[in-house]
């Protein structure tokens, strides 16, 4: 790692901050599309779809 | 695994008979890999300019690195309430759905980020205005912006209907996007004659090239992160609905049954 | 201009004849303005200088207490409606219920502010400029106010969610309503202030109803 100087601390808290809130956020969005797809794949397990897709297949 | 490949089986297929949003969903899933690719190097590539090659500023010594973070991230605050506002336009005059859905994805992600960029913007006052937060015009006019996001988020939360709320919730963001300009302009003339001028020095000198190219890449890399989980969560909003009308009507049908 | 008037002296009698609302919202401004001394101290010079930004969140916040009432007791006794499809447009409707907010929920603040000024110590010719600000920059809360029930209103629990949403919007008005009010020495910019709250007040009038409007239609179809 260089030598940031004198305020090495608040250099490295600005990106370890953004570092966390941009993980939080993917990881959010990650867990928010995974729960949801388990929760569609599950109700189409139980048989049920939309009137378009036609009788299960 | 194996259980995934089987539930996916059907999933193509209701999606390439559904109107707009599946088509949507099925358009854009083979840019999300790419996406996140570019983006991925593009932070690698913008981190090892902002870290290992490039000039400490004269002036604000090894501070100027925090700029990389923060420039970028001030941008996308105002440019995804811009998303937010098209996409409002979009909502309210052609009752896109898709508008409906971009909507509710970007305003997580552009509070996000404004708060990234008062966090970053402050760690960066402390150092070189000798203080974490000053009534600045640029500052205070973002924090308001947060809080015109926050209170977007917690009208999503409370509509139950989310259809209808998305209209409303469309009016909201374009009276706020009509609104905005008013607040930085009154913020900016607030601050100017409460305080001296001095604190802030537009831009500083001009910027040498060996700061310019960091910024750039951080700045796409920046932009390339809300365009992928834009494009993840507008998928996940997709399927959510999906899966609130399905439970509709699996309860309705328990129902007739 | 018939309809326009009928809607006006519905929502006055409404509002005069079923109980103290007004009076409540008055009370809450003076209270507002008395608590201040016990937080910062009795010293008259301070609370002099502190008086108009104080007499200004006073009435900010009466303000936007007395949102609710706007649209939601028309939402919820079916009232709203039948506006929607009466003769008159809509946004001529919600501009009547605009004007009648503001003579129920600003004027009578107005008429309280002296009481207010008495007990903060102020002078009395920065109490005429703060009343000139206040009377020229609450028809401008009056309307983000309108447009912050409307977007609210057919939320079951919206109740405090239409301050939320309303607060950042009315920065501007807070800045250049305390801005109107000469302070101490340094330049003078109160004229423009004024000015520029007026043209904000102006705008916001004009635009409100509409924006109101479209989400009273949004939110109900």
């Amino acid at each position: 790692m260089i030598d940031l100087g004198p305020h090495a601390l608040f250099i490295v808290s600005a990106y370890c901050g953004v570092a966390l809130v941009v993980a939080a956020l993917i990881g959010w969005t990650l867990l928010d599309a995974r729960r949801t797809e388990r929760r569609l794949a599950d109700l189409e397990a139980r048989g049920i779809r939309r009137r378009s897709a036609g009788p299960a297949a | 695994m194996s259980a995934m490949t089987v539930v996916s089986a059907p999933k193509q297929r209701w999606w390439n008979r559904i109107a707009h949003p599946g088509q949507f969903v099925a358009w854009t899933r083979p840019l999300l890999w790419p996406l996140v690719l570019c983006t991925a190097l593009l932070f690698a590539v913008g981190l090892w300019f902002a870290f290992f090659n490039s000039p400490q500023d004269y002036q604000m010594g090894d501070t100027v690195r925090i700029m990389y973070v923060h420039v970028p991230t001030a941008w996308l605050s105002q440019f995804v309430y811009a998303t937010m506002a098209v996409s409002a336009l979009g909502s309210l005059v052609w009752r896109h759905p898709l508008a409906d859905v971009a909507m509710k994805a970007a305003a997580p992600l552009g509070a996000s980020f404004t708060a990234l960029a008062l966090f970053t913007g402050s760690l960066w006052g402390r150092p070189t205005w000798g203080t974490f937060w000053e009534w600045d015009g640029r500052m205070t006019s973002t924090l308001v912006l947060l809080f015109i996001y926050l209170g977007i988020i917690a009208l999503w939360r409370a509509f139950d209907d989310q259809l209808r709320g998305a209209r409303v919730i469309a009016v909201f963001t374009l009276v706020g996007a009509v609104n905005i300009p008013i607040i930085k302009f009154s913020v900016d003339w607030w601050s100017t004659l409460h305080q001296p001028a001095s604190v802030f020095r537009a831009d500083g000198p001009r910027m040498p090239g060996s700061i310019l190219t960091p910024l750039f890449v951080m700045f796409f890399a920046f932009t390339f992160l809300f365009i992928t989980l834009q494009l993840k969560s507008m998928h996940t909003e997709i399927k959510r609905r999906r899966v609130m009308s399905l439970e509709r009507r699996a309860v309705q049908g328990a129902a007739d049954a | 201009m018939n309809a326009f008037g009928a809607t006006l002296a519905r929502d006055l009698r409404l509002a005069l004849r079923g109980g103290g609302d007004v009076l409540t919202l008055v009370l809450f401004f003076v209270i507002v303005g008395v608590v201040v001394p016990f937080a910062v101290g009795p010293d008259q010079a301070l609370l002099a200088r502190l008086a108009p930004g104080m007499i200004w969140i006073a009435a900010f916040l009466s303000m936007l207490l007395g949102l609710d009432r706007l649209f939601r007791p028309d939402h919820e006794d079916g009232t709203l409606l039948l506006l929607r499809q009466a003769d008159l447009p809509l946004p001529a409707i919600v501009a009547a219920k605009l004007v009648a907010h503001w003579l129920l929920a600003a004027l009578p603040l107005l008429l309280a502010s002296p009481l207010l000024a008495l007990l903060l110590s102020m002078d009395l010719a920065s109490f005429w400029r703060t009343l000139l600000s206040l009377a020229v920059g609450t028809p401008a809360l009056a309307a983000f106010g309108a447009i912050g029930a409307s977007i609210t209103v057919g939320i079951g629990r919206g109740g405090l969610l239409a301050p939320i949403l309303i607060a950042p919007l009315s920065v501007p008005v807070l800045i250049f309503g305390v801005g109107a009010i000469p302070a101490g020495p340094g330049p003078d910019q109160s004229g423009s202030a004024l000015l520029f709250l007026a043209a904000i007040s102006l705008i916001a009038c004009a635009t409100a109803p509409f924006a109101a409007a479209l989400a009273i239609n949004a939110g109900e179809d």
